[in-house]
């Protein structure tokens, strides 16, 4: 039976490859032996690879490269049986009942030759007239068509659903019907990716620092500085592999790291919580432990009121698009602003929802220091308090409730605790200043009137607070210095009001709609490829769903606080408080690095996008980058952009439409769950390899590949397999086979998964809670110890209940005065009435791009940078915009579009200039997260022209207490940039035969 | 024969972009034979401009499309015969080889819509993707990607066109030009005209509070009302769709609604450009001007 099997196997081998052509591609440029064969070698057959060819016969042959051997024929027979049993194979090799020896290429090759044996009548996208292939793509603004013709890129369109796709959901609110639009609508960056693809910033081959040299002088004081030279993929595989050997055996896995951002490209198998987690954990290394950048306020101040750690401290979401419009008498915008970044991954599906807000005619109010886009789009009472005062306001709010009982009692009676030691804080009780409109007004700059009238109306309507970009998450004010108190004023406030309430939650639209939340496609977070049971979600279903290889970091030593990277790589011992979602406790343990007995960090595997523009106080970086304590920095990239120039060995990675992968629409599960619910219909895509890698780019995972094989770890790797056939496993594994087959699905590239029925719709968030019920939404949150009564009752927290006092912050810290265990206002050590403000007198705050998905999209010479929105073209170079208040501008004699320099002791950076109405006096605001980082002289110590304007954000954390970053606002002063700066910033540029440019003065220089 | 027309409703659009983007991408690099050559970096075909009204705190964002007008009259046809060819269903397509050298047919546009490639030395525009219609599409690429419907296209008789204008408020960007465009715009005072916003406010027991319900008269040179309305639970009032005729010289008649003690005020406001002309006290008793 087994001699059968393999027979039918080598007819397979010979005569497929004309119709199957992964197969023929596996069989190119490749020649060795490889036998099939019993332990004992008592059964088996050989099979020769010769140019594209395969020749086999019965019997096992000498000296074959590679030997597969099954413990019995019994074992081999199961194993080899189409459909492949993955439990059973995965089973198997932990036994060692079936093993791979050999060369460890030639090994990974030939079993990925026998698995595409399996590839038959595999045929991906739709043929259009005119020889053009219709591709299917997605990204993080959303899912799209990619249409190629003779192997170039035309165009990308979003997608129209057909008839034949999943029905759509219809709300019913107040005599009306509301239906999403029959297609998917994606954000600017999605549409961007034909300019990002060809875009002329791409690392198309290997390089090498010209004066880096492995076994002689690594110089690393010019990172950053220094040109490249290209290389050969062996050479820069064999540096790299070389690297990683030498440092594991002279320090051990410690002294390795691997710095990635928070984001990648899409898809679920090329993600770094997939692929490059499964081959950073088969390498070993010390974690660099991320902060929840984007979600601080929540997690750090939020959470101790409600819980909700397994979220990040964000609620529940469930719901509140149908309650909103069915109930909701006005929505208050606070920080938030859902049209620039359509929430998170979210296209601009909540947009077209937001449209219906007009035609019910719901009353807006927009509370942010900019008029931001989505005030500008629906409308509303504009009120703009100074940067980092927004608590000031929000007492002054519950002062007036309280005051004039305009809140609800019953609830703040039954449901929560510790109110009257906050109201007495409010009513100055306890403090002798009566947190009054007045008071506020002194703060905020906001009208005592006007606060009055908001929070009189605000206590007379069901109110529903949209907070962040997310409507209960996200952005906004919870990134600044202030944001752990502005996201606790956030649920403190609604909790008044009576949380869970029809008509009174937390919610602007973006994400709840009524789409199937039991049909399972795992979000990015489950792990993909990883096998990391304790750093992804894997354990939650991905890994019963999928069997495959577990991976484990070894490193047991304490990880490295993200903000701190660069102090820790310089040689200071860190520390950070974790994010450990497990209890709201998690967030106390602070571990310090080095850990005892292991190395610091010596090596960098660098991936993804830039720390210049998304870290704090960012020339730091160049400083770190320099160090000699980084003996050697390895960066994998699409583009030559932000920190690749920093690395001694540059890996050019493909683009995700070079390349297969498998994923959902804005599914970020295991991150925060439901995430896909922002969009009107759940689509998940097959990510085509839509035309060849350009030039010799690889795609990450090929490139992870590469480098473990020379590691001899390419089969534990890979398991044997191709991009494409994981995400054939990742489909079969999932519930897509319930609504499409596998060939239909590689076809079309997409499957929508149809609405549920309207009686099968998740209840409201907190409603349960607000009626003093069980638990009743589809969240597995929090973990079952975490009640302190019975399982599925009341909230995380140690009381069960909305915590206004919080019982965690008082046994942790009582006498913490920036975070107290109620809310109080502590003025922003980074505000209009800091220090800092003589001489750095502007507030410049920095939210979310609204063109670009952080790095993505932006610079490259791609589409976005010609908007007049997002960069302008000045003396031959895209400059970013810097918004400022037109009284300051007109101060400072600066017009539209002149360059300016936005500087602080930190750093400086060149921007162009428009003036505007939309800002209130002394408030700048330009967009974080630029793909370049161009300093005009020495890294780190000169201005940047490419817009990085976290060059100027402080690296101090919001509270001690909490590992977070402030970075959405700081202090800077704004002048025009002149000829004579040109001068002394790049003065010797030239006289110096490295190109090295002469520091002439120092940031804190400029404001003198 | 119907034709295709392109309506455009500023109220909709948030400014995305959505639409200059997949018209850069439907033009940069590609050559589409016989219709257009590739569009090159800086150029923008297609554009969305944003207008910003108001002063500090009352502020409107509007966005509009720049473009090609497909005008049934083109004045850009009248320098070279036979290089721009007004198509039989409305699209106006510059000929990519019959045009070259012309650069008379870049002046020629009076919304300055055509566009000279230096390169190749040809006058370029957004043909309304024209390859892509004739090629079975049924909309173009700035329509697909519009998430909210504030960018359509449609093909429709002259008469449907007029009845659009006439009941549902479509208008021409430029009427004064004649040129008969088949692009048509909705709320365009968003863009053109000018809005006075202010808050009434009033002080009791020491204390100042926002007045809603107050009847604001927006009053012309002659005493005549030209508008009024009533603030709402911020005190606030907005008159919009406003021209420099008025607003350099006029009145706010207010009156506070009886909860203020029927108390009065009356402001003189003079301005070019849209504003907030502040806060107003009830109760003063002199005009003030602003």
């Amino acid at each position: 039976m087994l001699e059968t099997l393999l027979c039918g196997l080598s007819l397979l081998l010979r005569v497929l490859p004309r119709w199957n052509p992964d197969l023929a591609m596996l069989l190119k440029d490749v020649s060795y032996v490889a036998v099939i064969r019993t332990k004992g070698a008592a059964r088996g057959r050989t099979f020769k690879v010769h140019n594209g060819r395969v020749t086999s016969h019965g019997g096992i042959a000498a000296g074959a490269e590679v030997v597969v051997e099954f413990e019995s024929a019994r074992v081999g027979i199961r194993l080899m049986m189409p459909p492949t049993d993955w439990l059973a194979f995965v089973s198997a090799g932990k036994r060692f009942q079936v093993t791979v020896a050999g060369d460890d290429i030639l090994a990974c090759r030939f079993m990925q030759t026998v698995n595409a044996v399996q590839h038959i009548a595999w045929l991906a996208g739709t043929d259009c007239q005119d020889g053009t292939v219709r591709y299917t793509t997605q990204t993080n603004g959303g899912p799209c068509f990619v249409y190629v013709k003779e192997g170039r890129i035309i165009r990308i369109t979003p997608i129209d659903l057909s008839d034949d796709d999943g029905e759509s959901w219809v709300i019913r609110a107040r005599g009306r019907e509301f239906r999403p639009p029959r297609k998917a609508t994606v954000s600017p960056h999605a549409l961007n990716f034909k300019s990002m693809v060809y875009s002329p910033k791409r690392l198309l081959y290997p390089l090498k620092r010209v004066d880096f040299d492995a076994k002689g002088e690594r110089n690393p004081q010019n990172r950053g500085s220094s040109g490249y030279v290209r290389i050969s993929w062996d050479e820069a595989l064999d540096i790299v592999a070389g690297e990683i050997k030498r440092v594991k055996s002279d320090y051990g896995a410690s002294a390795i790291t691997f710095n990635h951002p928070s984001h990648h490209t899409w898809g679920n198998i090329g993600y770094w919580i997939s692929a490059l987690t499964r081959f950073a954990n088969a390498v070993g290394h010390t974690k660099i432990h991320h902060n929840p950048d984007s979600w601080e306020g929540w997690y750090w101040g939020a959470m101790h009121h409600w819980g909700n750690s397994l979220r990040l401290g964000v609620g529940e979401p469930y719901g509140t698009v149908e309650d909103l419009l069915k109930e909701a008498e006005m929505l208050v915008f606070w920080s938030s602003d859902p049209e620039a970044t359509n929430g998170l991954y979210g296209g601009q599906e909540g947009t077209v929802r937001r449209l219906w807000l007009r035609e019910l005619g719901i009353p807006l109010v927009h509370i942010d220091p900019f008029f931001n886009h989505t005030a500008a789009f629906l409308g509303g009472k504009w009120i703009a308090p100074r940067p980092g005062t927004d608590t000031a306001l929000a007492l002054s709010i519950a002062y007036v409730w309280i005051t004039e009982s305009l809140y609800d009692k019953h609830f703040v009676e039954q449901r929560c605790y510790g109110f009257d030691v906050w109201r007495d804080y409010i009513l100055g009780v306890s403090d002798s200043v009566p947190k009054t409109p007045e008071w506020q007004s002194t703060e905020t700059g906001v009208d005592a009137a006007t606060v009055r009238a908001l929070a009189r109306q605000w206590g007379n309507k069901k109110t529903y607070l949209g907070a962040g970009g997310m409507g209960n998450a996200f952005g906004g004010a919870g990134r600044s210095p202030t944001g752990q108190q502005w996201a606790r004023s956030m649920v403190c406030l609604i909790a008044m009001q009576g949380l869970g309430k029809p008509g009174v939650n937390l919610g602007n639209l973006q994400w709840s709609t009524p789409v199937d939340h039991s049909f399972w496609f795992p979000g990015y977070a489950e792990g993909g490829m990883s096998g990391d049971l304790a750093n992804t979600a894997a354990a939650l279903e991905l890994y019963q769903r999928m069997p495959h290889l577990v991976s484990m970091n070894s490193v047991t030593a304490p990880p490295i606080p993200r903000l701190r990277l660069p102090e820790a790589i310089q040689g200071e011992s860190v520390s950070g408080q974790l994010r450990d979602g497990r209890s709201i406790e998690g967030q106390f343990t602070s571990p310090r690095y080095p850990g005892l007995g292991h190395s610091s960090v010596r090596l960098m595997y660098k991936y993804g996008g830039s720390n210049f523009s998304t870290m704090p106080q960012s020339n730091r970086y160049a400083q770190m980058y320099r160090s000699a304590n980084l003996e050697f920095v390895v960066n994998q990239s699409i583009w030559m952009e932000g920190d690749a120039k920093f690395a001694d060995v540059i890996l050019p990675a493909c683009s995700p439409l070079e390349r297969w992968d498998i994923s959902e629409w804005a599914n970020a599960n295991g991150f925060m769950p439901h995430l896909y619910t922002q969009v009107n219909h759940r689509m998940i895509t097959l990510q085509h390899k839509c035309i060849e890698p350009l030039g010799e780019s690889k795609s990450d995972y090929d490139i992870f590949l590469a480098v473990a094989q020379r590691l001899g770890l390419g089969m534990y790797f890979s398991e044997g397999m191709t991009e494409l056939d994981w995400v054939k496993r990742m489909f079969d594994a999932s519930d897509l086979p319930s609504i499409t087959t596998w060939r239909r699905f590689l076809k079309k590239g997409y499957a929508v998964v149809p609405a549920p029925e309207e009686g099968l719709r998740t209840s409201v968030a907190y409603r349960w809670f607000y009626e003093g019920r069980r638990k009743d939404v589809p969240e597995p949150h929090p973990l079952p110890s975490e009640y302190k009564k019975e399982w599925n009752q009341g909230l995380q927290t140690p009381r069960g209940k909305f915590e206004f006092e919080c019982q965690t912050l008082k046994r942790f810290a009582p006498d913490d005065e920036e975070r107290p265990p109620i809310l109080k206002y502590v003025r922003s050590w980074e505000g209009h009435q800091s220090a800092r403000t003589q001489e750095y007198p502007l507030q410049l705050i920095t939210p979310h791009p609204r063109f670009s998905f952080h790095t993505q999209g932006d610079g490259k010479s791609a589409y976005v940078n010609e908007l007049e929105e997002h960069r302008v073209w000045v003396n031959g170079y895209h400059y970013l915009i810097l918004r400022m208040n037109a009284q300051d501008a007109l101060e400072r004699a600066i017009k539209r579009n002149e360059l300016v320099l936005v500087h602080n002791d930190r750093g400086a950076v060149l921007c162009a200039v428009r003036p505007t109405h939309r800002l209130r006096p002394g408030v700048v605001h330009g967009y974080e997260s630029s793909a370049q980082y161009d300093p005009i002289g020495v890294p780190g110590e000169s201005p940047d022209r490419g817009g990085s304007l976290n060059l100027l954000s402080s690296k101090r954390t919001q509270i001690k207490n909490a590992h977070s970053m402030a970075s959405s606002a700081c202090l800077v002063q704004v002048r025009k940039w002149t000829p004579q700066d040109e001068e002394t910033w790049c003065s010797g540029a030239a006289a110096r035969p490295d190109g090295r440019r002469e520091v002439k003065q120092s940031f804190a220089d400029v404001a003198r | 024969m119907d034709k295709w027309t392109l309506l455009f409703d500023v109220e909709r659009c948030n400014g995305c972009s959505n639409c200059v983007i997949a018209t850069r991408d439907e033009y940069a690099d590609n050559r589409h034979i016989g219709y257009a050559e590739p569009m090159p970096a800086g150029a923008s075909w297609f554009d969305v401009r944003c207008t910003e009204r108001g002063s500090y705190p009352a502020v409107d964002i509007a966005y509009r499309v720049a473009t090609c007008q497909h005008c049934d009259d083109p004045p850009c046809a009248k320098p070279v015969p036979g290089a721009v060819r007004k198509r039989s269903d409305g699209i106006v397509v510059i000929d990519p080889v019959k045009a070259r050298g012309a650069r008379s047919i870049v002046d020629a546009c009076p919304y300055g819509a055509v566009h000279w490639n230096e390169e190749l030395q040809l006058p370029q525009h957004w043909n309304f993707d024209a390859h892509l219609l004739d090629s079975g599409w049924n909309q173009t690429r700035g329509a697909q990607a519009c998430p909210t419907g504030a960018l359509t296209v449609r093909k429709i008789s002259d008469s449907t066109l007029q009845a659009l204008c006439r009941d549902d408020g479509w208008a021409e960007l430029r009427p004064e030009l004649k040129s008969q465009p088949r692009v048509y715009y909705k709320n365009l005072h968003r863009v053109y005209s000018i809005f006075i916003a202010g808050t009434v406010v009033m002080e009791t027991e020491g204390s100042e509070d926002v007045v809603e319900g107050a009847i604001v008269r927006l009053l012309d040179a002659k005493g005549m009302e030209a508008a009024s309305g009533i603030t709402d639970g911020f005190g606030d009032f907005r008159f919009d769709g406003l021209t420099t005729d008025l607003t350099t010289a006029c009145t706010l008649d207010i009156a506070g609604p009886i909860a203020s003690g029927s108390r009065r005020a009356a402001a003189r406001v003079s301005i070019r450009d849209s504003a907030h002309v502040g806060k107003i006290m009830l109760g003063a008793t002199s005009m003030g001007a602003i």
